[in-house]
Protein backbone atom coordinates (compact mmCIF):
# COMPACT_ATOMS: atom_id res chain seq x y z
CA UNK A 1 0.00 0.00 0.00
CA UNK A 2 1.36 3.40 -0.84
CA UNK A 3 1.51 6.19 1.63
CA UNK A 4 -0.47 9.37 1.15
CA UNK A 5 2.02 12.23 0.92
CA UNK A 6 -0.19 15.16 -0.18
CA UNK A 7 0.29 16.99 3.12
CA UNK A 8 4.08 17.43 2.78
CA UNK A 9 4.77 21.16 3.07
CA UNK A 10 1.31 21.95 4.42
CA UNK A 11 1.20 24.60 7.14
CA UNK A 12 -1.42 25.05 9.83
CA UNK A 13 -2.46 28.34 11.46
CA UNK A 14 -1.23 29.17 14.94
CA UNK A 15 -2.74 28.30 18.28
CA UNK A 16 -2.14 30.65 21.20
CA UNK A 17 -1.40 29.64 24.79
CA UNK A 18 -1.42 31.95 27.82
CA UNK A 19 1.30 30.87 30.27
CA UNK A 20 0.39 30.97 33.97
CA UNK A 21 2.24 30.48 37.26
CA UNK A 22 0.06 27.65 38.55
CA UNK A 23 0.44 25.63 35.33
CA UNK A 24 4.22 25.98 35.46
CA UNK A 25 4.11 24.83 39.09
CA UNK A 26 1.92 21.83 38.21
CA UNK A 27 4.31 20.78 35.43
CA UNK A 28 7.43 21.23 37.58
CA UNK A 29 5.83 19.22 40.39
CA UNK A 30 4.96 16.32 38.06
CA UNK A 31 8.63 16.13 37.04
CA UNK A 32 9.83 16.79 40.62
CA UNK A 33 11.87 19.77 39.43
CA UNK A 34 12.73 21.71 42.56
CA UNK A 35 14.43 24.94 41.40
CA UNK A 36 12.49 27.81 43.08
CA UNK A 37 12.57 29.88 39.85
CA UNK A 38 9.65 27.66 38.74
CA UNK A 39 7.57 28.36 41.87
CA UNK A 40 8.51 31.65 43.45
CA UNK A 41 8.26 34.95 41.59
CA UNK A 42 10.88 36.63 43.78
CA UNK A 43 13.39 33.83 43.18
CA UNK A 44 12.64 34.01 39.46
CA UNK A 45 13.17 37.80 39.34
CA UNK A 46 16.37 37.52 41.37
CA UNK A 47 17.63 35.10 38.71
CA UNK A 48 16.85 37.61 35.96
CA UNK A 49 13.45 36.39 34.72
CA UNK A 50 10.35 38.58 34.24
CA UNK A 51 8.23 36.17 36.26
CA UNK A 52 8.12 32.50 37.26
CA UNK A 53 9.93 30.69 34.43
CA UNK A 54 8.91 27.42 32.75
CA UNK A 55 11.20 24.37 32.68
CA UNK A 56 12.39 23.75 29.09
CA UNK A 57 10.16 20.71 28.52
CA UNK A 58 7.09 22.81 29.45
CA UNK A 59 7.31 23.35 25.67
CA UNK A 60 5.00 20.34 25.31
CA UNK A 61 2.26 22.20 27.20
CA UNK A 62 2.11 25.25 24.93
CA UNK A 63 3.23 23.75 21.61
CA UNK A 64 1.54 20.32 21.83
CA UNK A 65 -2.01 21.62 21.29
CA UNK A 66 -0.97 23.03 17.89
CA UNK A 67 -0.44 19.45 16.69
CA UNK A 68 -4.00 18.30 17.53
CA UNK A 69 -5.56 19.54 14.27
CA UNK A 70 -2.50 18.33 12.36
CA UNK A 71 -2.67 14.71 13.54
CA UNK A 72 -6.39 14.50 12.74
CA UNK A 73 -6.21 16.37 9.42
CA UNK A 74 -7.78 14.09 6.75
CA UNK A 75 -5.22 15.40 4.27
CA UNK A 76 -2.49 13.92 6.49
CA UNK A 77 -4.61 10.76 6.75
CA UNK A 78 -2.69 9.24 9.64
CA UNK A 79 -3.98 6.05 11.23
CA UNK A 80 -3.99 7.46 14.74
CA UNK A 81 -4.72 4.10 16.40
CA UNK A 82 -1.47 2.62 15.02
CA UNK A 83 0.66 5.67 15.78
CA UNK A 84 3.57 5.91 18.20
CA UNK A 85 5.73 8.89 19.04
CA UNK A 86 9.10 7.90 17.58
CA UNK A 87 11.31 10.89 18.17
CA UNK A 88 11.41 14.46 19.33
CA UNK A 89 13.71 17.43 19.06
CA UNK A 90 13.35 20.77 20.82
CA UNK A 91 15.61 23.77 20.26
CA UNK A 92 15.16 26.53 22.82
CA UNK A 93 15.72 30.25 22.54
CA UNK A 94 14.03 32.93 24.64
CA UNK A 95 12.88 31.60 28.07
CA UNK A 96 9.11 31.28 28.65
CA UNK A 97 7.69 33.00 31.72
CA UNK A 98 4.28 33.32 33.34
CA UNK A 99 2.31 36.04 31.55
CA UNK A 100 3.76 35.17 28.14
CA UNK A 101 1.42 34.54 25.24
CA UNK A 102 2.89 31.87 23.01
CA UNK A 103 1.72 31.29 19.45
CA UNK A 104 2.64 28.00 17.77
CA UNK A 105 2.37 27.24 14.06
CA UNK A 106 2.85 23.78 12.51
CA UNK A 107 4.17 22.43 9.25
CA UNK A 108 4.49 18.96 7.74
CA UNK A 109 8.17 18.45 6.90
CA UNK A 110 8.05 14.93 5.47
CA UNK A 111 6.04 11.72 5.09
CA UNK A 112 8.05 8.64 4.17
CA UNK A 113 7.64 4.90 4.15
CA UNK A 114 10.41 2.74 5.63
CA UNK A 115 10.15 -0.98 6.40
CA UNK A 116 6.36 -0.95 6.11
CA UNK A 117 6.02 1.94 8.52
CA UNK A 118 5.01 5.50 7.84
CA UNK A 119 7.29 8.22 9.24
CA UNK A 120 5.49 11.54 9.64
CA UNK A 121 7.65 14.50 10.60
CA UNK A 122 6.09 17.78 11.74
CA UNK A 123 7.67 21.02 12.87
CA UNK A 124 6.23 23.47 15.36
CA UNK A 125 7.58 26.99 15.81
CA UNK A 126 6.55 28.87 18.95
CA UNK A 127 6.98 32.62 19.35
CA UNK A 128 6.15 34.89 22.28
CA UNK A 129 4.11 38.10 22.39
CA UNK A 130 7.17 40.09 21.23
CA UNK A 131 7.62 37.87 18.19
CA UNK A 132 10.76 36.23 19.64
CA UNK A 133 11.12 32.50 18.93
CA UNK A 134 11.00 30.50 22.16
CA UNK A 135 11.16 26.94 20.87
CA UNK A 136 11.23 24.94 17.67
CA UNK A 137 9.99 21.35 17.87
CA UNK A 138 10.46 18.47 15.43
CA UNK A 139 7.95 15.68 16.07
CA UNK A 140 8.37 12.25 14.45
CA UNK A 141 5.34 9.98 14.54
CA UNK A 142 5.56 6.41 13.32
CA UNK A 143 2.51 4.53 12.03
CA UNK A 144 2.75 0.75 11.90
CA UNK A 145 1.41 -1.27 9.00
CA UNK A 146 0.91 1.37 6.32
CA UNK B 1 31.66 24.03 36.15
CA UNK B 2 34.05 22.73 33.51
CA UNK B 3 33.47 19.41 31.81
CA UNK B 4 35.55 17.35 29.44
CA UNK B 5 34.84 14.68 26.88
CA UNK B 6 34.05 11.37 28.57
CA UNK B 7 32.83 12.91 31.84
CA UNK B 8 29.75 11.23 33.29
CA UNK B 9 26.67 13.29 34.10
CA UNK B 10 25.21 12.59 37.55
CA UNK B 11 22.69 9.76 37.27
CA UNK B 12 19.03 10.58 37.82
CA UNK B 13 16.95 7.76 39.34
CA UNK B 14 13.17 8.11 39.54
CA UNK B 15 10.46 5.53 40.17
CA UNK B 16 7.24 6.95 38.72
CA UNK B 17 4.30 5.95 40.88
CA UNK B 18 1.19 4.11 39.74
CA UNK B 19 -0.69 7.37 39.24
CA UNK B 20 2.19 9.41 37.81
CA UNK B 21 0.83 9.03 34.24
CA UNK B 22 -2.46 10.56 35.40
CA UNK B 23 -0.64 13.39 37.08
CA UNK B 24 1.52 13.98 34.02
CA UNK B 25 -1.57 13.82 31.78
CA UNK B 26 -3.08 16.66 33.78
CA UNK B 27 0.13 18.67 33.79
CA UNK B 28 0.82 18.21 30.09
CA UNK B 29 -2.71 18.01 28.66
CA UNK B 30 -2.03 14.65 26.96
CA UNK B 31 -4.89 12.34 27.97
CA UNK B 32 -4.25 9.58 25.44
CA UNK B 33 -5.93 6.55 27.15
CA UNK B 34 -2.93 4.26 26.57
CA UNK B 35 -1.27 6.23 29.38
CA UNK B 36 -4.08 6.44 31.90
CA UNK B 37 -6.46 3.55 31.22
CA UNK B 38 -4.94 0.16 31.97
CA UNK B 39 -7.85 -1.79 30.41
CA UNK B 40 -7.73 0.29 27.22
CA UNK B 41 -3.96 -0.18 26.99
CA UNK B 42 -4.32 -3.99 27.32
CA UNK B 43 -7.13 -4.01 24.74
CA UNK B 44 -4.79 -2.44 22.18
CA UNK B 45 -2.06 -4.99 22.89
CA UNK B 46 0.11 -3.19 25.42
CA UNK B 47 1.24 -4.95 28.62
CA UNK B 48 -0.40 -2.22 30.72
CA UNK B 49 -0.82 1.56 30.70
CA UNK B 50 2.52 3.08 29.72
CA UNK B 51 4.41 6.24 30.56
CA UNK B 52 4.22 9.26 28.27
CA UNK B 53 7.40 9.39 26.16
CA UNK B 54 7.51 13.14 26.73
CA UNK B 55 7.50 12.55 30.50
CA UNK B 56 10.62 10.39 30.13
CA UNK B 57 12.09 13.08 27.86
CA UNK B 58 11.32 15.56 30.65
CA UNK B 59 13.49 13.48 33.00
CA UNK B 60 16.29 13.48 30.41
CA UNK B 61 15.97 17.29 30.21
CA UNK B 62 16.05 17.53 34.01
CA UNK B 63 19.19 15.38 34.27
CA UNK B 64 20.96 17.54 31.69
CA UNK B 65 19.83 20.88 33.14
CA UNK B 66 21.25 19.66 36.47
CA UNK B 67 24.81 19.95 35.11
CA UNK B 68 24.16 23.71 34.86
CA UNK B 69 22.67 23.86 38.38
CA UNK B 70 19.12 23.42 37.04
CA UNK B 71 19.20 26.75 35.16
CA UNK B 72 16.23 26.59 32.74
CA UNK B 73 18.21 28.69 30.21
CA UNK B 74 21.04 26.15 30.01
CA UNK B 75 19.39 23.48 27.84
CA UNK B 76 19.63 24.69 24.23
CA UNK B 77 18.65 21.60 22.32
CA UNK B 78 17.47 18.09 23.12
CA UNK B 79 16.95 15.35 20.57
CA UNK B 80 15.61 11.91 21.55
CA UNK B 81 14.32 8.67 20.11
CA UNK B 82 11.56 6.83 21.95
CA UNK B 83 12.06 3.08 21.84
CA UNK B 84 11.05 0.58 24.50
CA UNK B 85 7.91 1.53 26.40
CA UNK B 86 8.27 3.09 29.83
CA UNK B 87 6.23 1.54 32.64
CA UNK B 88 4.91 3.03 35.87
CA UNK B 89 6.22 1.57 39.13
CA UNK B 90 9.65 0.65 37.71
CA UNK B 91 12.80 2.64 38.33
CA UNK B 92 14.06 4.84 35.48
CA UNK B 93 17.79 5.53 35.34
CA UNK B 94 18.96 8.49 33.25
CA UNK B 95 22.69 8.55 32.56
CA UNK B 96 24.86 10.61 30.26
CA UNK B 97 28.39 11.03 28.97
CA UNK B 98 29.94 14.21 27.57
CA UNK B 99 30.46 13.68 23.84
CA UNK B 100 31.95 17.04 22.85
CA UNK B 101 32.90 20.39 24.34
CA UNK B 102 32.96 23.67 22.42
CA UNK B 103 33.73 26.66 24.65
CA UNK B 104 30.93 26.77 27.24
CA UNK B 105 28.70 24.41 25.25
CA UNK B 106 28.75 20.70 25.92
CA UNK B 107 26.95 17.93 24.08
CA UNK B 108 25.86 15.02 26.28
CA UNK B 109 24.89 11.57 25.01
CA UNK B 110 22.08 10.44 27.27
CA UNK B 111 20.05 7.28 27.73
CA UNK B 112 17.08 6.43 29.95
CA UNK B 113 16.62 2.80 30.95
CA UNK B 114 14.23 0.65 32.96
CA UNK B 115 16.00 -2.58 33.82
CA UNK B 116 17.37 -3.89 30.51
CA UNK B 117 15.02 -1.76 28.39
CA UNK B 118 16.20 1.49 26.86
CA UNK B 119 13.11 3.70 26.91
CA UNK B 120 14.96 6.68 25.46
CA UNK B 121 17.99 6.14 23.28
CA UNK B 122 20.32 8.28 21.22
CA UNK B 123 19.38 11.31 23.28
CA UNK B 124 21.66 14.24 22.61
CA UNK B 125 21.54 17.31 24.82
CA UNK B 126 23.29 20.59 24.13
CA UNK B 127 23.88 22.45 27.38
CA UNK B 128 25.40 25.88 27.96
CA UNK B 129 27.41 25.96 31.18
Amino acid sequence: MSLKTDAIGKEWPGTTYQVGREKIKEYANALEIENPVHFDVEAARAAGFRDVVAPPMFAVVYSGPALGPVLFDPEVGMNFAAMVHGGQVFEWNEPVCSGDEITTTSKCLSIEEKDGKGFYVFETVSVNQDGAEVVRGTWTNIVRGV
Amino acid sequence: MSMKVGDQVAELRVTPGRFLPHRYAGASGDFNPIHIDDEFAKAVGLPRNILHGLYSMGLVAKANAAIAGGDPRALKRLSVQFRGMGMPEQEIVVSGTVKSVDGDRVVVDTVATQGDTEIIKNAEAEVEL
